[in-house]
Protein backbone atom coordinates (compact mmCIF):
# COMPACT_ATOMS: atom_id res chain seq x y z
CA UNK A 1 0.00 0.00 0.00
CA UNK A 2 2.76 2.48 1.12
CA UNK A 3 4.82 1.69 -2.03
CA UNK A 4 1.91 2.33 -3.99
CA UNK A 5 1.16 5.88 -2.96
CA UNK A 6 4.89 6.23 -2.89
CA UNK A 7 5.07 5.85 -6.62
CA UNK A 8 2.65 7.59 -7.57
CA UNK A 9 3.84 11.03 -5.71
CA UNK A 10 7.29 9.64 -7.11
CA UNK A 11 5.80 9.52 -10.89
CA UNK A 12 4.69 13.52 -9.85
CA UNK A 13 7.57 14.88 -8.51
CA UNK A 14 9.71 13.67 -11.42
CA UNK A 15 7.04 14.33 -13.87
CA UNK A 16 7.11 18.06 -12.32
CA UNK A 17 11.00 18.13 -12.46
CA UNK A 18 11.10 17.54 -15.82
CA UNK A 19 8.52 20.12 -16.66
CA UNK A 20 10.42 22.36 -14.51
CA UNK A 21 12.80 21.89 -17.27
CA UNK A 22 10.99 21.79 -20.09
CA UNK A 23 9.17 25.22 -19.51
CA UNK A 24 10.44 28.65 -21.58
CA UNK A 25 9.18 30.89 -18.82
CA UNK A 26 10.59 31.34 -15.33
CA UNK A 27 7.64 31.50 -13.58
CA UNK A 28 6.25 28.16 -15.07
CA UNK A 29 9.39 26.69 -13.83
CA UNK A 30 9.12 28.51 -10.18
CA UNK A 31 5.26 26.58 -9.97
CA UNK A 32 6.18 23.53 -11.23
CA UNK A 33 9.47 23.48 -8.52
CA UNK A 34 6.74 24.35 -5.72
CA UNK A 35 5.03 20.95 -6.92
CA UNK A 36 8.19 19.04 -6.45
CA UNK A 37 8.77 20.23 -2.80
CA UNK A 38 5.35 19.79 -1.73
CA UNK A 39 5.70 16.08 -2.61
CA UNK A 40 9.34 16.07 -0.89
CA UNK A 41 7.24 16.80 1.81
CA UNK A 42 4.84 13.93 1.48
CA UNK A 43 7.95 11.96 1.60
CA UNK A 44 8.94 13.34 4.43
CA UNK A 45 6.24 12.41 6.63
CA UNK A 46 6.29 8.71 4.44
CA UNK A 47 9.59 8.62 6.18
CA UNK A 48 8.87 9.57 9.67
CA UNK A 49 10.25 13.01 9.77
CA UNK A 50 6.98 15.24 10.68
CA UNK A 51 8.68 18.10 11.39
CA UNK A 52 10.96 18.48 8.46
CA UNK A 53 7.73 17.83 6.28
CA UNK A 54 6.24 21.05 7.89
CA UNK A 55 9.18 23.07 7.97
CA UNK A 56 9.57 21.78 4.07
CA UNK A 57 6.44 23.61 3.51
CA UNK A 58 6.99 26.64 5.63
CA UNK A 59 10.56 27.38 4.50
CA UNK A 60 10.70 26.44 1.39
CA UNK A 61 7.53 26.49 -0.50
CA UNK A 62 6.11 29.18 1.19
CA UNK A 63 9.04 31.38 1.98
CA UNK A 64 11.96 30.06 -0.48
CA UNK A 65 9.54 29.94 -3.55
CA UNK A 66 7.87 33.17 -2.57
CA UNK A 67 11.03 35.16 -3.04
CA UNK A 68 11.58 33.23 -6.29
CA UNK A 69 8.06 34.22 -7.77
CA UNK A 70 8.05 38.25 -6.39
CA UNK A 71 11.48 38.72 -7.71
CA UNK A 72 10.43 36.74 -11.22
CA UNK A 73 7.55 39.37 -10.77
CA UNK A 74 9.70 42.00 -10.19
CA UNK A 75 12.18 42.02 -12.97
CA UNK A 76 9.78 40.38 -15.66
CA UNK A 77 12.23 39.16 -17.66
CA UNK A 78 11.02 37.55 -21.29
CA UNK A 79 10.95 34.10 -22.31
CA UNK A 80 13.59 32.05 -22.50
CA UNK A 81 15.24 31.90 -26.96
CA UNK A 82 17.03 28.69 -27.90
CA UNK A 83 18.22 29.86 -30.73
CA UNK A 84 21.97 30.68 -30.30
CA UNK A 85 24.53 27.95 -31.58
CA UNK A 86 25.95 27.85 -27.89
CA UNK A 87 22.22 26.79 -26.29
CA UNK A 88 22.16 24.38 -28.67
CA UNK A 89 25.27 22.73 -28.04
CA UNK A 90 24.65 22.84 -24.26
CA UNK A 91 21.20 21.07 -25.39
CA UNK A 92 23.34 18.33 -27.03
CA UNK A 93 25.90 17.78 -24.72
CA UNK A 94 24.33 18.70 -21.56
CA UNK A 95 21.14 16.56 -21.26
CA UNK A 96 23.25 12.95 -22.65
CA UNK A 97 25.83 13.44 -19.79
CA UNK A 98 23.24 13.76 -17.31
CA UNK A 99 21.19 10.88 -18.16
CA UNK A 100 24.78 9.13 -18.03
CA UNK A 101 25.21 10.35 -14.48
CA UNK A 102 21.54 9.67 -13.49
CA UNK A 103 22.03 6.26 -15.05
CA UNK A 104 25.55 5.54 -13.50
CA UNK A 105 23.97 6.47 -9.85
CA UNK A 106 20.54 4.52 -10.40
CA UNK A 107 22.60 1.02 -11.19
CA UNK A 108 25.22 1.24 -8.06
CA UNK A 109 22.52 2.18 -6.04
CA UNK A 110 20.51 -1.01 -7.03
CA UNK A 111 23.35 -3.27 -6.39
CA UNK A 112 24.54 -1.12 -3.19
CA UNK A 113 24.76 -3.65 0.15
CA UNK A 114 22.73 -1.21 2.24
CA UNK A 115 21.92 -3.70 4.89
CA UNK A 116 18.95 -4.32 6.86
CA UNK A 117 16.28 -1.93 8.45
CA UNK A 118 17.38 -1.12 12.10
CA UNK A 119 14.77 -3.21 13.80
CA UNK A 120 13.61 -2.12 17.29
CA UNK A 121 11.61 1.43 18.78
CA UNK A 122 12.14 3.41 14.95
CA UNK A 123 12.92 7.43 16.18
CA UNK A 124 9.87 9.24 14.98
CA UNK A 125 10.86 13.36 14.22
CA UNK A 126 8.68 15.04 15.80
CA UNK A 127 9.05 18.56 16.77
CA UNK A 128 10.15 17.54 20.41
CA UNK A 129 12.31 14.83 19.24
CA UNK A 130 13.98 17.37 16.79
CA UNK A 131 14.52 20.02 18.84
CA UNK A 132 16.02 17.89 21.80
CA UNK A 133 18.86 16.97 19.78
CA UNK A 134 19.10 20.13 18.26
CA UNK A 135 19.69 22.16 21.16
CA UNK A 136 21.90 19.84 22.91
CA UNK A 137 24.20 17.99 20.68
CA UNK A 138 24.03 20.86 18.04
CA UNK A 139 23.64 23.31 20.15
CA UNK A 140 26.57 25.30 18.68
CA UNK A 141 26.31 24.71 14.97
CA UNK A 142 22.71 26.09 15.37
CA UNK A 143 24.43 29.23 17.30
CA UNK A 144 27.11 29.78 14.21
CA UNK A 145 24.07 29.34 11.59
CA UNK A 146 22.06 31.95 13.01
CA UNK A 147 24.85 34.60 12.79
CA UNK A 148 25.23 33.21 8.90
CA UNK A 149 21.81 34.15 8.54
CA UNK A 150 21.96 37.34 10.03
CA UNK A 151 24.70 37.75 7.52
CA UNK A 152 22.84 36.99 4.56
CA UNK A 153 20.31 39.09 5.53
CA UNK A 154 22.85 42.10 5.70
CA UNK A 155 24.39 41.32 2.43
CA UNK A 156 21.01 41.04 0.64
CA UNK A 157 20.03 44.44 1.71
CA UNK A 158 23.45 46.24 1.08
CA UNK A 159 23.56 44.34 -2.46
CA UNK A 160 20.11 45.28 -3.68
CA UNK A 161 20.70 49.06 -2.67
CA UNK A 162 20.33 51.55 -5.63
CA UNK A 163 24.29 52.49 -6.06
CA UNK A 164 26.24 49.37 -5.90
CA UNK B 1 7.54 0.05 4.47
CA UNK B 2 9.06 1.60 1.37
CA UNK B 3 12.62 0.39 0.68
CA UNK B 4 15.78 2.34 1.44
CA UNK B 5 16.95 2.38 -2.26
CA UNK B 6 13.38 3.38 -3.58
CA UNK B 7 14.13 6.59 -1.89
CA UNK B 8 17.66 6.74 -2.99
CA UNK B 9 16.60 6.28 -6.66
CA UNK B 10 13.95 8.91 -6.51
CA UNK B 11 16.49 11.40 -4.94
CA UNK B 12 19.49 10.72 -7.92
CA UNK B 13 16.93 10.96 -10.63
CA UNK B 14 15.77 14.38 -8.71
CA UNK B 15 19.12 15.39 -8.60
CA UNK B 16 20.23 14.64 -11.87
CA UNK B 17 17.32 16.68 -13.47
CA UNK B 18 18.95 19.74 -11.39
CA UNK B 19 22.33 19.01 -12.85
CA UNK B 20 21.03 18.67 -16.51
CA UNK B 21 18.63 21.88 -16.06
CA UNK B 22 21.76 23.99 -14.30
CA UNK B 23 23.36 22.29 -17.32
CA UNK B 24 20.97 23.22 -20.34
CA UNK B 25 19.10 26.38 -18.77
CA UNK B 26 20.70 29.73 -20.08
CA UNK B 27 18.27 31.65 -17.30
CA UNK B 28 19.78 33.18 -13.87
CA UNK B 29 16.79 32.52 -12.24
CA UNK B 30 16.19 29.04 -13.70
CA UNK B 31 19.73 27.93 -13.24
CA UNK B 32 19.21 29.02 -9.48
CA UNK B 33 15.80 26.94 -8.91
CA UNK B 34 17.65 24.03 -10.55
CA UNK B 35 20.34 24.53 -7.54
CA UNK B 36 17.57 24.31 -5.43
CA UNK B 37 16.44 21.40 -6.54
CA UNK B 38 19.52 19.62 -6.39
CA UNK B 39 19.73 20.71 -2.56
CA UNK B 40 15.98 19.11 -2.37
CA UNK B 41 17.01 15.73 -3.05
CA UNK B 42 19.95 15.59 -1.22
CA UNK B 43 17.88 16.69 1.68
CA UNK B 44 15.87 13.56 0.89
CA UNK B 45 18.60 11.25 0.81
CA UNK B 46 19.58 12.65 4.15
CA UNK B 47 15.82 11.76 5.42
CA UNK B 48 16.07 8.72 3.67
CA UNK B 49 19.21 7.29 6.05
CA UNK B 50 18.02 9.01 9.07
CA UNK B 51 15.28 6.28 8.85
CA UNK B 52 17.11 3.63 7.99
CA UNK B 53 19.60 3.82 10.51
CA UNK B 54 17.37 4.94 13.60
CA UNK B 55 19.57 8.26 13.80
CA UNK B 56 17.66 11.76 14.28
CA UNK B 57 21.04 13.43 12.84
CA UNK B 58 19.84 13.19 9.66
CA UNK B 59 17.16 15.37 9.80
CA UNK B 60 19.46 17.97 11.74
CA UNK B 61 21.88 18.10 8.66
CA UNK B 62 18.21 18.79 6.21
CA UNK B 63 17.01 21.59 9.14
CA UNK B 64 21.21 23.11 8.11
CA UNK B 65 20.61 22.42 4.60
CA UNK B 66 17.46 24.71 4.71
CA UNK B 67 18.83 27.60 6.73
CA UNK B 68 21.64 27.52 4.19
CA UNK B 69 19.31 27.40 1.30
CA UNK B 70 17.31 30.34 2.31
CA UNK B 71 20.41 32.64 3.01
CA UNK B 72 21.66 31.45 -0.59
CA UNK B 73 18.30 32.63 -1.65
CA UNK B 74 18.38 35.49 -0.01
CA UNK B 75 22.07 36.36 -1.15
CA UNK B 76 21.49 34.74 -4.97
CA UNK B 77 18.71 36.59 -5.77
CA UNK B 78 19.86 40.04 -4.42
CA UNK B 79 22.78 39.40 -7.06
CA UNK B 80 20.40 38.97 -9.61
CA UNK B 81 18.56 41.81 -9.05
CA UNK B 82 21.55 44.07 -9.08
CA UNK B 83 22.93 42.23 -12.24
CA UNK B 84 19.70 42.98 -14.13
CA UNK B 85 19.26 46.58 -12.81
CA UNK B 86 22.73 47.04 -14.46
CA UNK B 87 22.34 45.01 -18.05
CA UNK B 88 18.42 44.61 -18.37
CA UNK B 89 18.68 41.01 -19.24
CA UNK B 90 18.92 37.73 -17.03
CA UNK B 91 21.13 35.75 -19.95
CA UNK B 92 23.78 34.11 -17.50
CA UNK B 93 26.40 34.61 -21.23
CA UNK B 94 25.87 37.97 -20.00
CA UNK B 95 28.10 37.39 -17.08
CA UNK B 96 31.51 37.71 -18.63
CA UNK B 97 32.96 40.89 -16.82
CA UNK B 98 33.71 40.74 -13.03
CA UNK B 99 32.80 44.61 -13.11
CA UNK B 100 29.44 45.46 -13.09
Amino acid sequence: MQTIVFFIFAFIAVAAAINMLVQKHPIHSALSLIVVMAMLSIFYVMLYAEFLAVVQVIVYAGAIMVLFVFVIMLLNPREESHRTRQNRFLLVAGVPLGLCLMAEIVILLRRAPLGENETGRQLVGTTEAVGRVLFTDYLLPFEFISVLILIAILGAVVLTKREL
Amino acid sequence: MVPLNYFLILAAILFCLGVIGFVMKRNLITMFMSIELMLNSVNLTFVAFSRHINVLSGQIFVFFVMVIAAAEAAVGLAIIVAFYRNRESLNVDEVDRMKL
